[in-house]
This record gives C-alpha cells, structure tokens and sequence, in this order.
C-alpha cells in the first residue's frame, strides 16, 4: 500500500477521533465556569451540586483529549517529516505559544478544578475552572491559526535551506502577527469556538433531557437543559452568520476549496445552491440534485447574476480537491447546522410558552441531537481539509504562476514505511476502539448514577449524626477525631 | 549567548523539567505492587491524581519546542525512531486509560486489570525514553542528507554499542523509580509509608549502581562524550553538583530529611540531564555513519527570528507557568487525602 494514503489514513483516523473530546471540553468548560460562578455568588447547593456533576463528566473527556493529542502532535514528525521540515519555522512560535499559555493553563488547574472541591475555597475553585476554560479555549487560538496559515498563508517566505547534501524549501516568518492574523484565522476561530459551544449545550441538553424524559432529577434537569438551551440558541443561530461569512472568505481565498463544496465544475452566473446531489467527475456535473439558482452566486458575491469560479479555471499544475467527499462533508455540516438551530429555536418558544417539559417528542430528540452535533464538528474539518487538498500547504498565484505551497503528496516522512504505518494503525485502531468503549461505559455509569446529593458535614452532636458519620467511614472520608480540614 | 544556544539550553530545561516531574508520576506507577489492598492503591494513584496531566505537559511542550526551534532534529528523529515513537505514546495512552479508568467501576477485576496496565505502562515509558536517549548518545545513522539511514535496530541494539541504549533504559527506569519512591515517602502514612520506605533504599541502590556502570560505559564507548569537559572547566562543576546531589540523598534519608532527599532527587535528575547535554554540545543528533553529517544546533535549527519569537514566549510565559504550577503543587501537599473526587 502506498505511504502516502497510509499516512492520510491514520491522520485522519486519529484526529477526528482526538476531536470528539476538545470541542466538547471547550463547551462544557464554560458550562463549568458559569456554574462555578453561581455557586460563589449564591451560595446555593444546587450550583455546587452541578457543579460536581458536570465537572466530573468534564474531567474523563480532558483527559482523553489530551492523550488522544499528544498523538497528533508527535504525528507531525512520524508520518509527515517533510511536511515538519517545511512548516517548522512558522509553527514554531505558534506551537511555543500554545505549550507556554495554554496547555500549562488548562492542565495545571485542572487539578483544583477536578480534585479541589473540598481543599480550596469557592473563590479560587471558580478561578481556577476560569483558568482551565480559558486556558482550553487559549489552546484552539494556536492550532486553528496553525492551520489557517496551512490554508491562507502570510506572513512568511519561501526560502531556500540546505543541510550538508540536501537543498529544499521551507517556510520562513516574516511578520509574526501577520502570520498569526492570515486572512482565514479568525473566521476559522470564531467557526471552531460557536460549534464547540453549541456540541457542549447539546450535550448537556442530551443528558437533562434524558433525566426528564424518565423523571429523576427532575428540578436539576429543568435547570440545566434551560441554561444550555439558552447557550445553544445563541450560537446555533450565530453558527449560521459565521459560516456565510467564512464561506465568502474562502470562495475569495480559496476558490477552488469553494468549487469543490459546491460542485461547481464549470464557471457561471447566476450559480445555483444545492441542497443536496451527487457530484460526478467524470460528467463534470452534479447529479441527482435539488437547487435552488442564483442563490450561490447571491451568497459568495451577494449578486446573483456574478459569476462564481469553477474547475475550469484552476490554475494548470494546482490539481483539483477530491469533490465527492468535500461536497458531501460540507453539506451533511450545513444540514446538521440548521437541524441544530431549527430543535433550539423550537424548543425556546415551547420552553417560554411552558410547554417544553411535556414535549416528550421533542425531548427524545434532544437525548440524540447530541450525534450529529459531534458529527457536525467532524464534518467541518472534513470539508475543510479535504477541501484544501491536493495541498498541505496551499500555494500562491503570483504572476499566474503558481507559487509556494507543499502538496501532501510530497509531504510525507522519507523514511517510514508502509508495514510500519499499517503497524501503528492497528495499533491506534485497537487502542481509540477500547478509548471509545471505556469513555462510553464511563459516561453512561455516571448519567446513571446522576448528581449526587452534597456530602453532609456533621457537627458530632447527635447519635444520628454519629451514625452518618460512621457510615462514611468504607469511603475513608472525613474522620470522627480529627477536627475538619486537618493534615 | 545565541538564539540557537538558548534554546539548546531551554530544550533541556524543558526536558529536565519533564524528568523531574513526570518521573515520580512514573516511578509511582512502578511501584504500584508495593501496595497490598485497595485503599492502598488509591493512595498511590492519588498522589499524583491531581497532577500528572499538569506534568505531562512539559513533554508536549518539549516535543512542541523541539518542533519549532530544531524542525530538522524534530523530523528526522520521530520519523527515523518510528516504532519507538509510537510505543511511547501507546505507553502513555495506557497510563492515561489506566489512571482515568481505573476507579471509576467497583468490580475488583476491573481494578486489578488497570492497576497493572499503569504499573507496565509506567514501567515501559521510561525504558522507551532511555532507550532513545541512549541511542542518541551513541549516535545513529544518518545520512548526508539530515535523513535517518537506519532501522530500528540500530537504535534498540547499535551495531557498535549493542547494550547502551537497554543500559540507559534501566537506568531511566531505576531513576524513576527511586524517584518515585521518595515522592510516595512524603505523600503516604502508616504501612504504605514503611513500605514505600526500603524501596526508596532499593531504588537509590539499583539507580547508583546503574550510574556508574553507564558512566563507566560511556567514557569508554562513546568517543566525544567527555570532549567538552576537557573544554570547558565549568562542565566539572555540573559534574560535582550531580555527584553532591546524588550522594545526599542517602545522607537525607538517614538523616530523616525526606523532603530533602525529594529535592535532592530532583537536583540530580536535573544535573543529570545537564550533564547530557553538555556531552552533546552543539550536536543535537550524532551521526554514527560520519562526523560531518551531524544535525547540530545551527544546521537543524529553524530561522533566528523565530527563535527570537519563540524566547520572547518563553519569557513571557514561565514565570507564570512556573508560579502557578508552586501554587497548584502547595495546595496538594501533604499526605494523600482520599475524597468523593479522588480517583
């Protein structure tokens, strides 16, 4: 088998099954810290009470997320060496950014944020679950401006290098903040963030929605399910404003990235939208499609008689994106968008009007809704990197020429073989297979077992104090002789 | 100093760093079967529950430092060492499974399966680590290109040094180890405590014994390792500080000063990891087909205006890093204190 599909495979294998748990630790973060939050304003248990519930749950899905993406970073070097040796330079401080202010941040109070319940006061654990959302959210700025440079490079020069016997191009900065604010980063961002937030709200609307459709935790499940339906709305409709605006910037940056989204194969006016078909290279058409026209023509240029770009005028030597998977990613992405908002909106009238809690319908929707928001975020990247293929790094026109840029196909290790490759992919394939189950029993042990009631601090007064006290003893909490908080 | 100098030096801060904190995380595992009932275990795994995520970090930051200030070292090290590159992270995802998994069922079975994966897991990453370092030290094939010329052989068992690498993956693993055990000392109570206590004995005797043997091995086998201490004079005092450091953590032991010793411990891994990059100084990868064909740290390293970028980072980053991880450390001190959130 051919290195250079191994290497893709596993790299995609591996992050998207890394990129269940960040977009998810992102969004339950700030569920995290607006609980926090309450709790040391209030003072109330039912805030503490979430708060444990949800942070335990928060707890497994970090850490898999960072064993999952230590992965990916050792990856870049394994598979994709020539790849590394290209990017190295501009990566560099974006990557020593990311490890100094972000990764420390996130996992350093992590362990206040998970273990600190009973050791630190409310002040500092709502700190420090501040510091661990922000630090999270500080982590997706570095890679997602990594990877729009792969997508729209600036700030940077090609430049020619050699070691001892080898001469090559790589990748040099010039301008830091122009690299860091390429003309793709924030779109991208403010893309990744919106969808992290809503897959964290349809997560914990899944599990509120759950706990009433069986009636337990009835009052805690109204509470959650309306916060995060309330997170959910916002950003699904803002989801929507995003991803208009970055498809403008891309069909300007990366017209060919757009052409593949929308099957378009040949230029034209007045260009119709999809809602959905079968894109065919061989006929250079898409089939079995239902359009609407004008409308992608309206919506890339915002006048439906412009003309928008197709295959017909890509460059000679660019080589077209794959047009099946990216058309199909992207739309299967638009559509799970507009199912998301459509359940949000819906259930925020019932939930105003008071009918929410009877819609057993609608509920049932909500438990599942939380599949095709993770496959939502998926898609994105999906779309977006198949999209950007044949290259690694996408080139520039100067002068009609192409210019610069990696192709992926000449980005892989010289060195590693395909029985290795195989090797290491069945070996990620066994392990994510086993991660999946645990993280599913997991989860479904602790949606199970619910919220627990919050830990009684006996003052050692009356029998029946004595006896709960005594009945904690098998877990080794609290001692009946030694004063609270003692070494 | 220069940009590509400081950042020789930051790597292996960095990877000292890592050592010192990941490698009680790991000698803790290790000594997982000195514990003999559950509730033992649980103290063993939460002596580091809180932060072992925290110090795994260093290793990313490493790998991501490594990445941006030396590409060249970067690429051509974790392709060329692929097999051994991913055990390592099977190793340490199976810690990660082990640790997360563990407690979360009451099933005896199931405890008894994730105790042993982090105790093998713990075992294998610094054997692993060793190993790789140990074929640096010697040096691997690579050709006039930068690129790896080798198999995986010539890394576990080099043609020239065929046990080096194995010796310094069991002197990692007994570093670690007796690391490990002075980190339990401070953190258990009661018969934990005593037994944890001749392992620190045991660990300290196997690590001294394996130093000097590698130490001996090295002088002798791995030609330019002492050329830059015959250089620079001051290299001797790195020396002495690890000689001083290693033979105090007896002395503190006795002396019951076990938070010395900890220190003490921490000091020599510290030194240790000094030590080795002074031998490599300014290589960063030796060429065992020929001299000239070494990555160094001009020839491997990125631009100098990233690596200007990147220390301006690091400046303004670890002072911060380094005073909230103190912070984050002083709110677990003291003895392991199981609660309704411990693993």
């Amino acid at each position: 088998m051919d290195v250079v599909l191994l290497s893709r495979l596993q790299f995609a294998l591996t992050i998207m099954f890394h990129y269940l748990f960040p977009p998810l630790t992102i969004g339950l973060s700030v569920v995290v810290v607006y609980l926090l939050g309450m709790r040391l304003k209030t003072g109330e248990a039912i805030y503490e009470t979430a708060g444990r519930f949800w942070t335990r749950i928060f707890g497994v899905n970090f850490a898999l997320g960072v064993a999952t993406g230590i992965v990916m970073e050792f990856q870049f070097g394994t598979n994709w060496a020539v790849y590394s040796r290209f990017v190295g330079d501009v990566f560099g401080s974006a990557l020593a950014a990311e490890g100094i202010f972000a990764f420390f941040l996130e996992s350093g109070f992590l362990a206040v944020l998970l273990f600190g319940w009973d050791r630190v006061s409310p002040r500092f654990h709502f700190f420090a679950g501040l510091m661990v959302s922000l630090g999270s959210i500080f982590s997706s700025v570095w890679i997602t401006v990594a990877n729009s440079w792969q997508q729209t490079p600036a700030g940077s020069t090609l430049v020619e290098r050699t070691v001892h016997g080898r001469t090559f191009m790589r990748a040099e900065i010039t301008d830091f903040w122009a690299m860091v604010f390429n003309p793709s980063s924030i779109h991208r961002l403010v893309h990744v963030w919106f969808a992290a937030f809503i897959l964290g709200s349809f997560f914990v609307m899944s599990i509120a929605a759950w706990y009433l459709l069986h009636g337990r935790h009835v009052e805690f499940a109204r509470r959650s399910f309306t916060g995060a339906l309330l997170l959910g709305t916002f950003f699904a409709l803002g989801i929507v404003v995003s991803g208009d605006l970055q498809a403008v910037n891309v069909a300007r940056t990366q017209p060919a990235k757009l052409a593949a989204f929308e099957g378009v194969y040949r230029s034209e006016s007045r260009a119709p939208l999809y809602l959905f078909g079968w894109p065919d290279d061989r006929e250079k058409r898409v089939r079995f499609g239902l359009s609407i026209p004008g409308l992608l023509s309206f919506l890339v240029h915002r006048e439906v008689d412009a003309e928008v770009a197709g295959f017909d005028r890509l460059a000679k030597d660019w080589g077209q994106p794959p047009v099946w998977i990216s058309f199909q990613s992207y739309h299967l992405m638009v559509a799970v968008g507009g199912l998301l908002a459509t359940m949000a909106v819906i259930a925020l009238w019932m939930r105003w009007r008071g009918t929410l809690w009877n819609a057993r319908w609608l509920l049932w929707a909500f438990v599942f809704a939380v599949i095709p928001a993770f496959g939502g975020n998926e898609l994105g990247w999906v779309a977006a990197e198949v999209g950007r293929q044949p290259w690694i790094v996408y080139p520039t026109v100067v002068a009609g020429q192409v210019t610069g840029g990696l192709k992926t196909a000449d980005a892989v290790s010289e060195v590693v073989e395909a029985p290795e490759i195989i090797g290491s992919m069945v070996m990620f394939g066994v392990l994510y297979s086993l991660l999946f189950v645990l993280w599913i029993v997991v989860l479904n042990h602790k949606i199970q077992h619910g919220p627990e009631p919050l830990p009684v601090e006996p003052d050692h007064t009356t029998a029946a104090d004595y006896l709960e006290a005594a009945s904690r003893r098998p877990a080794h909490e609290g001692s009946m002789t030694e004063p609270k908080g003692a070494p | 100093m220069d940009l590509n100098t400081l950042w020789f030096v930051l790597l292996g801060v960095l990877l000292a760093g890592y050592a010192i904190l990941d490698g009680f995380d790991f000698g803790a595992g290790i000594l997982m079967p000195v514990a003999r009932t559950d509730r033992e275990r649980r103290v063993i795994l939460n002596s580091i529950g809180p932060i072992w995520d925290g110090n795994e970090v260093w290793l990313v930051t490493f790998g991501g430092a490594m990445f941006a200030a030396f590409p060249e070292l970067y690429a051509t090290v974790f392709s060329g060492f692929y097999v051994a590159f991913m055990l390592i992270l099977f190793a340490l995802i199976m810690r990660a499974i082990s640790i997360e998994f563990r407690s979360k069922m009451e099933s005896p079975a199931w405890r008894r399966i994730w105790d042993g994966g982090f105790f093998l897991s713990s075992l294998l990453a610094p054997l692993l680590f060793g190993i790789a370092l140990g074929a640096v030290m010697v040096g691997v094939p690579v050709d006039q290109n930068g690129i790896y010329a080798g198999s995986l052989q010539d890394i576990v068992a080099p043609v020239t040094q065929p046990l080096y690498p194995l010796l310094v993956g069991l002197l990692t693993a007994a570093l670690f180890t007796m690391h490990g055990a002075l980190y339990l000392y401070l953190k258990t109570e009661e018969e934990l405590q005593r037994r944890v206590r001749r392992w620190m004995l045991h660990g300290f005797g196997t690590f001294l014994t394996l130093y000097v043997i590698t130490t001996i091995v090295t002088l002798m086998t791995v030609p330019h390792a002492a050329a830059n201490f015959e250089r620079w004079p001051w290299a001797w005092g790195v020396v002495i500080a690890s000689v001083l450091a290693i033979g105090n953590i007896p002395r503190a032991i006795f002396h019951d000063r076990p938070r010395e010793a900890f220190f003490s411990s921490a000091v020599a891994i510290a030194t240790l990891v000094g030590l080795v990059g002074i031998a490599l100084f300014p290589n960063l990868l030796v060429s065992s087909l020929d001299d000239r064909w070494n990555l160094t740290i001009t020839n491997a390293a990125s631009s100098q205006k990233t690596l200007g970028i990147m220390a301006a980072i690091a400046a303004m980053g670890l002072p911060f890093v380094l005073a909230y991880t103190a912070i984050i450390y002083w709110t677990y001190r003291g003895k392991v204190r199981l609660g309704s959130h411990s693993y």
